[in-house]
């Protein structure tokens, strides 16, 4: 009988395996040669790329503050905010806004600190208006749902927000005014570390440290990692499921917007789109360090902040490869899938709840 | 001539030991039983056997084939069938759908020959349908006639056992492992379905190795049990043999209770 | 769970009371109102009842600006005047005036919030921020009239419209259905004027033109009426419907069967034959381009739709169809000079898109479906950002893309203008639709359901996950192809921005829209969602942000689409089903299963 059916051919043979191993063995190669070939190349000097470093560092505390607004919706109610981007925007244009009046008003330049942090309040203000009214229009309802209905939802909600601002606020580029205490950088051992860099960095780690105390050591916090744990046992417990949901969403959307004012400061303009690249990379900050995992959030932000920023011009140039800066979207869409090939569940594991088991 | 054969095989997650050094054996033609406390690593065992989890040590044989490392389908295509403990059916798809589904590994219409609807492929999909109601007719009336075109998910629970059963037959197997076959199931119909088990081996040659908690269904049906407890084997021989030794009843009531005793 | 037989559950005493009141909550209503003034203000406020007011739909008293407008209080006086659930075994409410009020309620502070609007544009000037707060649109909000006047007609017409919109809760259930459709055909004729007095002219009935329309545009009073008065006696005479078509049809014998077939498949022949003669340039134009997008949409509906494998940079195989045509038939194109013709180059092409459904395909293969959304969605923009590179500029030419396309031609005819090119499209549109059938119903179609339904399931059952999975990859981006080498040949040019993400989107929006799984809805969604925003351009401008509304809508309201395949509905509903079920469930018996669906716990 069993002979009947005969041996299937090529039993042992795993094609998907096969042509990941040879994805793994290929992007080494490429990294390896890339950089061997532009570090001894002496194209940059060491400084150069150390600096390159430091403006990714900075970008990619950006990014780790952004991440987080993913990683905590993931965590808890299990989907991809897709429109997490848009929440990221809506806080940097409004804060425009509200820059440019103060600006109007001589503020901005005559007490700058008072000023940022009045925008700051502004942005993070919207950020999370924009991402409760999300959560109460879009995404209550579709708590149960099966997992791709509520990122398809969000993927309209994300292109609705976006053209929503077109409309309310026009295409056209709002700009933040320049912040003249910002301009200037310290040197330390050669290098050049701009303030605006400093700012964000510090301010990202104040803000990290803020929300990991927030999570680990409240009340608050802990019905949160009880949620993300198990919805049901959490109600039963007593935990108000409801709120610790609208919780998340107004936290994620607070650093979202304290994201918002440091690009803005940083970058300085912002229009209707802004968000969505932004928002993607955000997202594969948070695949990077493990979807679910507040400080792998942190971790990849910062990783894809340095990648994007050294990337093209360490392995790409070295690989002989023209305007490589052309292809820095290109570097994070790739660091995403490696990351999703290499290792599926981020550098730091996947869930807040598998920290704690 | 031993149809499955496994030495020394072992398992971990993480630092949980799931399988230990086990060593067994299903003959052609036989109906084997595993029992064993819960938590003894006996649907690890089918996840191992059916390539759901890969093996950290150990070799699994079947029919001579070895079975390590290949993918669930291949398992199944070298006809090795299995059920799941917490029924899995597609809930949308009819009940003939379902078994349909089941000859895939055994059918081979592609794309091409699909889109331009050739003898060959009709051919083959009446044979496919054909072969489906016969599958589903084993159940006598249970699952046929206008059963046939309802979706999975309006059959009651104990149709739903049924038909996942009847899924595993459907790809053409020399062999099924069945796990946990009669749970939620009332006497009645636990009562009735291990006569089909035995009908399975008797009348279609199926070799079958099955989990079962229910000692009555052990008793009636097997000709051979072992029991599993803490991934290791502890006991092997027929039911009596097996319901006797102190090893199992330890495990099953639990070692305070012994130790006190003794 | 249409089919359960009522199950006389012994209500509780005391919990539902045999007769119920009209329970109509009035705060309620004029909370509905507050959520309805702020949907209004912001529809406002986004500029488009002002742009929208260009166009008139029933002469002179209706403009699209103003259809839009009240739309809103209508909708929430219908939501505020809506009487409570009836359930199972309950008398049905009687509605009454109470309800009407409500409507009014909730109209009249819907007109109340607009208020706000309209006097912040009157009294500030905060155009640098808010682009649209113009005094254009206060204008439009007072009605042309002065500002006190303005408002106080502005919330009387708020209050019609909302108990208009309650209105619906108490016409009788029989009367309901005519008149809305009835009220539905003439805002569509309205709104497709263009559309429909091309085809009278295109079919000689010129005449009839001037009845109907109005020659500022929009239709004549007297044209509302009588279409109104056509669709609501015909909807009546037609409420209980002729016995089915297709039960007749199956009912034939084998060769009457076939004579009939061929009749069908002639005169449909004859219709698309006629279509783009009887609509002219501009129109052919449009239905090429929805065309397009259907058959796209057909391709993707293949992987999402069949094999669930949600695709976000479907617009990469779009692309590569687009750019191989491109390099392969255009004596502009930087490389490969011996130059194929369109039909020639079509198999290169089809091939390139299968190998890159296969590059696509494989890295994902294993991935959950949310992640394996992503990073298809970045691998579309790795896409685009190669064929946009320095890098490739030698092959794909960069920025400036590639000019040049020569037109298909077959024998002697070159297919060049908009109305030739429906013909191809078509056809290709027939074909996807046919081999969506055909895989559908198939072993390679099943065993896309049981991917879809339960990967790992369907995996240990024997079906080969990697094959089926780089299947559906392959059919989709090789229909996604073709749509790619006939656009570049139509439009004779391509460039690296005509595939951006948004395509994708409008495709994923197509097929949500028509129903995942369903071919005539697939259809119908192509026609709505690039037919429409083409033949009104108004809707341009507001296209994104419509699309993002319906994906929103749709999930939340029928996540099954608007005409659903009968098999989405069963899943997406299933939860709920099984909740019934926790209602009429009975002691499990053998005889009864059949009418009960026993809520086993899932796992």
């Amino acid at each position: 009988m069993v002979a009947e059916q005969g041996t299937p051919k090529r039993l042992h043979f795993d094609f998907v395996g096969a042509v990941l191993w040879l994805v793994r063995i290929l992007a080494i190669l490429a990294v390896v040669i890339g950089a061997f070939v532009s570090l001894t190349s002496g194209r940059l000097s060491a400084a150069a790329w150390l600096n390159f470093i430091v403006i990714g560092i900075g970008q990619g505390a950006i990014y780790a503050l952004i991440a987080l607004g993913y990683t905590m919706v993931y965590g808890v109610l299990g989907f991809i905010n897709f429109a997490h981007g848009e929440v990221f925007m809506s806080g940097a244009m409004v804060g425009a806004f509200a820059a440019n009046s103060l600006a109007q008003a001589g503020m901005w330049n005559s007490s700058p600190i008072l000023s940022i942090l009045i925008v700051l309040l502004i942005a993070m203000a919207t950020s999370t208006l924009v991402a409760l009214l999300l959560e109460r229009v879009a995404y209550r309802r579709l708590r149960n749902a099966p997992r791709l209905i509520p990122l398809i939802t969000s993927i309209g909600a994300s292109f609705f927000i976006q053209y929503a601002f077109l409309g309310l606020f026009g295409a056209q580029t709002r700009t933040y005014p320049a912040l003249s205490i910002l301009d200037g950088f310290i040197s330390v051992a050669g290098l050049n570390i701009r303030y605006a860099d400093i700012m964000v960095i510090g301010a990202a780690v104040v803000m990290m440290v803020g929300l990991y105390t927030f999570v680990e050591r409240t009340k608050a916090g802990r019905a949160l990692r009880a949620v993300a744990e198990d919805k049901e046992i959490a109600a039963l417990m007593g935990v108000n499921v409801n709120r610790v949901i609208v919780l998340t969403f107004a936290v994620g959307g607070a650093m979202a917007g304290a994201a918002a004012l440091l690009f803005g400061v940083v970058f300085r303009t912002v229009f209707f789109f802004s968000g969505f690249l932004f928002g993607i990379k955000a997202f594969t900050a948070a695949v990077l360090g493990g979807i679910g995992n507040i400080v792998g959030a942190m971790l990849g932000g910062l990783t894809l902040g340095i990648f994007e920023s050294v990337g093209p011009s360490l392995v790409l140039t070295g690989l002989g490869i023209p305007s490589a800066h052309q292809l820095k979207d290109v570097v994070a869409f790739l660091a995403l899938v490696l990351v999703l090939i290499f290792k599926p569940t981020g550098l730091l594991g996947e869930r807040l709840s598998e920290e704690r088991a | 001539m031993a149809l499955l054969e496994i030495n020394q095989l072992r398992k971990t997650f993480g630092g949980l030991t799931a399988i230990e050094g086990l060593d067994l054996h299903v003959d052609e033609g036989e109906i084997v039983s595993i029992i064993g406390p819960n938590g003894a690593g006996k649907t690890t065992l089918f996840n191992l056997i059916s390539g759901l989890f890969p093996v950290d040590e150990g070799e699994m044989l079947f029919a001579g084939q070895s079975l390590n490392g290949l993918f669930p389908n291949q398992v199944t295509e070298l006809g090795l069938a299995r059920t799941f403990q917490n029924v899995r059916l597609f809930p949308n798809m009819t009940v003939r759908e379902n078994v349909m589904v089941a000859q895939h590994c055994r059918t081979k219409s592609g794309i091409l020959r699909s889109i331009l609807r050739t003898s060959k492929f009709r051919h083959e999909e009446a044979e496919i349908k054909a072969r489906a109601e016969e599958v589903l007719g084993f159940f006598g009336s249970r699952l046929v006639g206008y059963r046939f075109d309802q979706p999975a998910f309006v059959l009651s629970y104990a149709n739903r056992r049924r038909l996942e059963i009847a899924r595993a037959m459907g790809t053409d197997p020399t062999m099924i492992l069945l796990d946990e076959p009669t749970a939620g199931m009332n006497p009645k119909e636990t009562t009735e379905l291990t006569g089909l088990i035995g009908k399975l081996r008797d009348d279609h040659g199926i070799t079958i190795c099955m989990i079962e908690h229910d000692m009555q269904v052990v008793r009636g049906v097997s000709d051979r049990v072992i029991c599993l407890d803490y991934g290791r084997k502890i006991a092997e021989g027929t039911y009596q043999e097996v319901a006797t030794n102190e090893q199992v009843i330890e495990a099953y009531l639990g070692r305070k209770a012994t130790d006190a005793a003794s | 769970m249409a089919q359960t037989t009522k199950t006389p559950t012994a209500a509780p005493p005391g919990d539902l009371p045999p007769t119920r009141q009209n329970f109509v909550d009035l705060v309620k209503a004029a909370e509905w109102g507050l959520v309805g003034g702020a949907t209004a203000t912001f529809v406002s406020a986004i500029g488009m009842v002002p742009d929208f007011d260009g166009r008139t739909l029933i002469d002179p008293f209706l403009t699209l600006g103003y259809l839009v407008l009240f739309l809103v209080p209508f909708a929430f006086g219908y939501m505020a005047a809506r009487p409570l659930p009836t359930l199972e075994g309950q008398e049905p409410v009687r509605v009454g005036p109470k309800n009407v009020l409500a409507g009014a309620i909730a109209g009249t502070v819907t007109g109340l919030v607009l208020f706000v609007p309209t006097l912040v544009a009157v009294n500030f000037n905060l155009r640098s921020v808010f682009v649209n707060l113009s005094p254009a649109m206060a204008d439009t909000l007072t009605l042309g009239q002065s500002l006190g006047v303005g408002l106080l007609l502005l919330v009387v017409l708020c209050l019609v419209a909302g108990a208009m919109g309650a209105g619906v809760n108490v016409i009788p259930a029989r009367w309901r259905v005519p008149v809305m459709t009835g009220l539905l055909w003439v805002l569509t004729v309205g709104l497709l004027e263009d559309l429909a007095t091309q085809l009278l002219r295109g079919l000689n009935l010129d005449a009839l033109v001037g009845v109907f329309f109005a020659p500022g545009g929009g239709l004549k009073p007297a044209g509302a009426i009588i279409v109104f008065v056509l669709v609501f006696s015909l909807q009546l005479v037609f409420q209980r419907r002729p016995p089915g078509l297709k039960a007749r049809y199956q009912a034939l014998d084998q060769s009457e069967r076939r004579r009939w077939t061929i009749i069908l498949i002639a005169a449909t022949a004859v219709i698309v034959y006629l279509i783009p003669i009887v609509l002219g340039g501009f129109m052919s134009e449009i239905l090429d381009l929805v065309g397009i997008y259907l058959l796209m949409a057909l391709g993707l509906n293949i992987v999402i739709g069949f094999a669930g494998l949600l695709d976000l940079g479907y617009v990469a195989f779009f692309a590569v169809g687009a750019y191989m045509t491109a390099v392969l038939t255009s004596p502009g194109s930087p490389a490969l000079t011996p130059e194929l013709t369109f039909w020639a180059a079509l198999p290169f092409v089809v091939l390139a898109a299968a190998l890159s459904g296969v590059l696509v395909g494989t890295p994902v293969l294993r991935m959950r479906g949310d992640y394996l959304a992503i990073v298809t969605l970045g691998f579309g923009e790795i896409a685009r950002i190669l064929f946009l590179s320095d890098w490739f500029d030698p092959v794909f030419g960069g920025a400036q893309g590639i000019t040049q396309i020569p037109s298909p031609s077959i024998g002697p005819f070159e297919i060049n203008t908009p109305p030739q090119f429906f013909y191809p499209i078509i056809v290709m549109v027939f074909v996807a639709a046919y081999i969506s059938w055909a895989l559908a119903n198939s072993r390679i179609g099943r065993a896309w359901n049981a991917i879809r339904e339960d990967e790992p399931i369907a995996e240990a059952l024997g079906v080969n996950i990697v094959t089926a999975k780089l299947s559906a990859f392959v059919v989709g981006a090789a229909l996604a192809s073709f749509a790619g080498a006939l656009f570049a040949s139509k439009i004779g040019a391509v460039f690296p921005n005509s595939f951006s993400i948004i395509v994708s989107i409008i495709v994923l929006v197509i097929i949500i829209v028509g129903g995942m799984g369903n071919l005539a809805g697939v259809a119908v969604g192509a026609l709505v969602i690039v037919g429409l925003p083409q033949l009104l351009r108004e809707f341009d401008e507001y296209r994104f942000l419509l699309y993002g509304a319906l994906l929103i809508f749709m999930m939340l309201a029928k996540p099954e689409g608007i005409i659903p395949s009968r098999r989405r509905v069963a899943e997406l509903h299933q939860e709920e089903m099984s909740q019934d079920a926790w209602l009429t469930a009975e002691p499990e018996s053998e005889l009864d299963e059949a009418r009960t669906t026993p809520a086993t716990a899932k796992d």
